[in-house]
């Protein structure tokens, strides 16, 4: 256990709640000290984002590992934050339910999938975490046990507070629970998939499929060494699926039919546990696809072509000035095409010497909103976008 | 002689805006008084019409420096007085922003001012095959801006979401008359989702003045069905088997006796006689998907003992379905003198039982309850029906909508699915959450709007003093401490 670090940061001592009830007398005990905060779940995605300026307190949530209800009739669960998305998709399953959320990275939580706003290829069906969240229960910095939302997908009484914590990678509140709302397990599974001559012909391929109505699960596009492939996943009734992977068949000539995903699947195209890359996560307007393709080159890109959103590895070998101009490159192209591009993950020498988050919109708003929750910068101080 | 602030507002407003954009004069600005929420009335101090995002930041601004509340308000069609105007302040109409600036059909992507009708933007995009889902009934008319403001749903929203899952990104007017941008053309911007918080937030942070939205292809296939059965109870048990089956449709209405016979009485949509409820079934999707979907609806309403299952096969068919429905509102109108729109939301398989406590609520005091509602996510919208010119009979009427509320609470619901709170549900709001969870959303406010001068009095029934360090609370949540909550 001693051995993690929060970006490179080794935590003071690490905390282990059980209940809301401990993660709020920890908080309050930290305002009491003057101590910082950093919430973790399974540790999965602690080296993402700027070190901490100061992290005395690891609070591991994984103890909050209950599922505490699921209503299969109201398609909806409540979890603690420290749940694997695994099991609470486990036990839905039993009710032909899921949450429709990939799970990126193994063994993530919900919490930290919340805190990291993290998706995968079913984001072209359900959305994110943002679009499935429905209730949280959270502590603030001051210790208060407070909850947004509710239990019911309709709710319109009072702020989304739910929406302002998801992504926002610990800054703003502890995260303890979670309610979801869940969708049907579809009876039937198929992937279409078909090699790309170019970026150009992938471009064409994956509009060619966005304006069809198929209406896909997942559309991604997956640019390596070895080729270009665009994949389609189109799930539904088993007569519902055949009809229309017949469709997509005849748009993406050439295509296989699968009942099994492709290599690589949901997965970022960086080795989840080493430090051997720089984890880069591209958004983009749909249209600008085949430039993304042209500006990641040989490093290639994989992600969700349908959406808009994918990701690069960089082995962290390069040259720092190799790294800049790419970075450099790749910013230039997003925010051609309306997106941005972010450092999610880095060898700490090399982040240091970075940008991670590029141009941030509105970062004086969301400075303000950083110091009504939580204006000692006592949680995951210095983590996230202008080192708030 | 110094100028009052508001003289000194209405000198530079005129000097901003067109002549006809600046409304100080009485009889003028009454016709601006209420929105669809028509027994709340207060008559704004001036009213403003710009024509520009440029003209509207400027006029916050003025706002912000002069500390002179503003409200915005689009085409008013609100049913919870969320643009109620405030009598020392200024209403900020946004319906001459009404450009649709793009249709990008390669981003499947439209951007629009507030002023925007919805369903123009449905009628842009359809040239091209694509539409844009959020459908409140009153999508005719309702704006943009305002379905931004309250996070609009509509009947397609149990398979499409809201109007929170269809907007990417704004122009944002803050309440100091900062102009800013909330998201990207593209997903998941960098740093807080400060859209996320701004949609649904009724004017209370700010003005957007340019909204991207996304735009969903045409389904391939959609099938329309009205089914009649003897009762609410059976309605319910059909709709049960058809989520049970893990089938999503794109709506599923529910009305029951009196809403129909209002219904009928109104635009003649040839329900079926005698119908103790109905149900308005649309599947839609690609043609394979919903046939078979189709064939499995049927049976499940057969099985729950449906007497009637009328599949329209026309167009104008389902357009008549849906005009039922979607007039249901006004319709009460042709039975009642009088009513009130409730909008409160229920876990789905709660509805038989809260049914039930309605009914035995209408019997007990005699007030007459139609009911119209969303049964694919529980949101009811309970009319409840009364006579203004009987003594009492709106006091009467008024406690039965609140016993309606309750009723969602109780089952664990919520006091608003699509209306908002606004002026109308403050008071509820401490029902529904703890002095905590609300404090909690007021620090989003602090940030936003520490002078609280945007759309102040609404929401919250009592406003956080900005800037103050909340009290420190001992021990954990008041539901958990009662033993009702862990964490929800």
């Amino acid at each position: 256990m001693s051995d993690i670090t929060v970006s490179g940061v080794t935590p003071g001592r690490i905390e282990r709640p059980t209940s809301t009830a401990e993660v709020a007398e920890i908080m309050r005990a930290a305002v009491s000290a003057g101590e910082s905060v950093v919430p973790t779940g399974a540790g999965t995605k602690l080296s993402w984002g700027n070190p901490p300026t100061s992290a005395d307190i690891l609070l591991d949530l994984s103890a909050l590992d209950q599922v505490i209800e699921h209503a299969s009739g109201d398609l909806i669960a409540t979890v603690g934050a420290g749940t694997p998305l695994a099991r609470l998709n486990e036990h839905v399953a039993a009710a032909g339910q899921r949450l429709a959320l990939d799970e990126t990275v193994p063994g993530a939580t919900v919490g930290g999938t919340l805190a990291t706003n993290t998706s995968g290829p079913l984001r072209m069906l359900a959305g994110t975490m943002r679009d499935l969240l429905i209730g949280v229960t959270m502590v603030r910095a001051d210790g208060v046990v407070a909850k947004a939302g509710g239990k019911v997908v309709k709710n319109v009484a009072g702020y989304d507070v739910g929406k302002l914590l998801v992504g926002s990678m610990g800054t703003l509140a502890v995260v303890t629970g979670a309610t979801f709302r869940l969708h049907p397990v579809p009876q039937s599974r198929r992937w279409v998939g078909v090699t790309a001559h170019d970026a150009a012909h992938a471009a064409e391929l994956t509009q060619a499929v966005l304006h069809s109505q198929t209406v896909p699960s997942g559309l991604e596009v997956d640019a390596t060494a070895d080729g270009l492939r665009v994949d389609v996943l189109v799930e539904g009734r088993p007569e519902g699926v055949a009809g229309r992977t017949a469709v997509l068949k005849q748009l993406l000539p050439g295509a296989e039919i699968s009942d099994r995903p492709p290599a690589g699947w949901g997965r970022y195209p960086w080795d989840d546990t080493s430090d051997r890359h720089l984890g880069i996560k591209v958004t983009f307007r749909l249209s600008g696809l085949a430039d993304l393709i042209e500006a990641a080159g040989e490093l290639g890109l994989r992600g969700s072509a349908g959406v808009g959103v994918a990701y690069v590895a960089v082995p962290a070998d390069r040259d720092i000035t190799e790294i800049r101009t790419l970075l450099e490159r790749l910013r230039e192209t997003t925010g051609r095409h309306g997106g941005s591009t972010v450092v999610l993950d880095a060898p700490q020498s090399i982040k240091q010497q970075l940008d991670l988050w590029g141009p941030v919109p509105a970062l004086e708003l969301m400075r303000r909103v950083k110091n009504e929750f939580d204006p000692d910068h006592r949680l995951s101080p210095g983590r996230f976008v202008g080192g708030i | 002689m110094g100028l009052t602030p508001l003289e000194t507002l209405i000198r530079r407003a005129r000097a901003l805006l067109p002549e006809d954009g600046v409304i100080t004069d009485h009889a003028r600005l009454r016709t601006y008084e209420c929105d669809g929420l028509a027994h709340y009335r207060v008559t704004p101090a001036l009213v403003v019409i710009p024509e520009t995002a440029e003209q509207l930041a400027a006029i916050v601004r003025c706002c912000a420096e002069l500390q002179i509340p503003y409200v915005a308000r689009g085409s008013g069609t609100g049913l919870s007085g969320g643009s109620l105007p405030h009598a020392e302040g200024v209403l900020v109409v946004t319906s001459r922003l009404r450009a649709i600036k793009e249709i990008r059909r390669e981003d499947q992507r439209a951007v629009v001012e507030p002023g925007v009708i919805n369903l123009d933007v449905t009628r842009a995009a359809t040239p091209v095959g694509y539409y844009y889902a959020p459908d409140p009934s009153s999508q005719q008319v309702c704006s943009i801006g305002g379905n931004v403001a309250e996070n609009s749903g509509g009947a397609h929203c149990l398979k499409y979401g809201f109007t929170t899952n269809h907007v990417l990104a704004a122009e944002f007017v803050a309440a100091d008359g900062d102009r800013v941008r909330l998201g990207g053309d593209a997903p998941d911007s960098p740093g807080y989702d400060l859209l996320g918080a701004v949609v649904g937030s009724e004017g209370t942070l700010g003005i957007v003045t340019e909204v991207t939205v996304r735009l969903v292809r045409l389904p391939e296939k959609v099938v329309t069905l009205l089914v009649g059965f003897d009762s609410t109870d059976r309605a319910g048990a059909a709709v049960s088997a058809i989520i049970a089956a893990g089938i999503v449709p794109a709506a599923i209405e529910m009305m029951d006796a009196l809403a129909i016979e209002a219904a009928e009485a109104a635009v003649h949509c040839g329900y079926p006689d005698g119908a103790g409820a109905v149900l308005v079934i649309e599947l839609d999707g690609p043609a394979a998907e919903v046939d078979a979907e189709y064939a499995d609806v049927v049976r499940f309403c057969e099985e729950t003992g449906a007497f009637e299952i009328r599949t329209a096969k026309t167009p104008e068919e389902r357009f008549l379905i849906w005009k039922g429905r979607k007039s249901a509102f006004a319709a009460v109108g042709r039975i009642s003198p009088d009513y009130i729109v409730q909008d409160g939301v229920i876990p789905r398989t709660a509805l038989p039982e809260v049914l039930r406590a309605i009914t035995e609520l209408s019997e007990r005091s005699g007030v007459r309850v139609a009911n119209v509602f969303h049964a694919g996510d529980g949101n009811l919208h309970p009319l409840v029906l009364f006579d203004d010119a009987v003594p009492g009979a709106g006091d009467a009427a008024e406690e039965v909508s609140r016993g309606i509320l309750d009723l969602c609470l109780q089952h664990g619901g919520s006091i608003t699915g699509e209306h908002g709170v606004g002026a109308d549900k403050a008071a509820h709001m401490p029902k529904m959450y703890a002095a905590d969870d609300l404090d909690t959303m007021q620090l989003v406010r602090c940030a936003f709007d520490p002078d609280r001068i945007s759309n102040p009095g609404k929401i919250f029934p009592t406003p956080r003093l900005c800037g103050e360090r909340p009290g420190r609370r001992q021990g954990a949540h008041p539901l958990q401490q009662a033993g009702v909550a862990e964490v929800f």
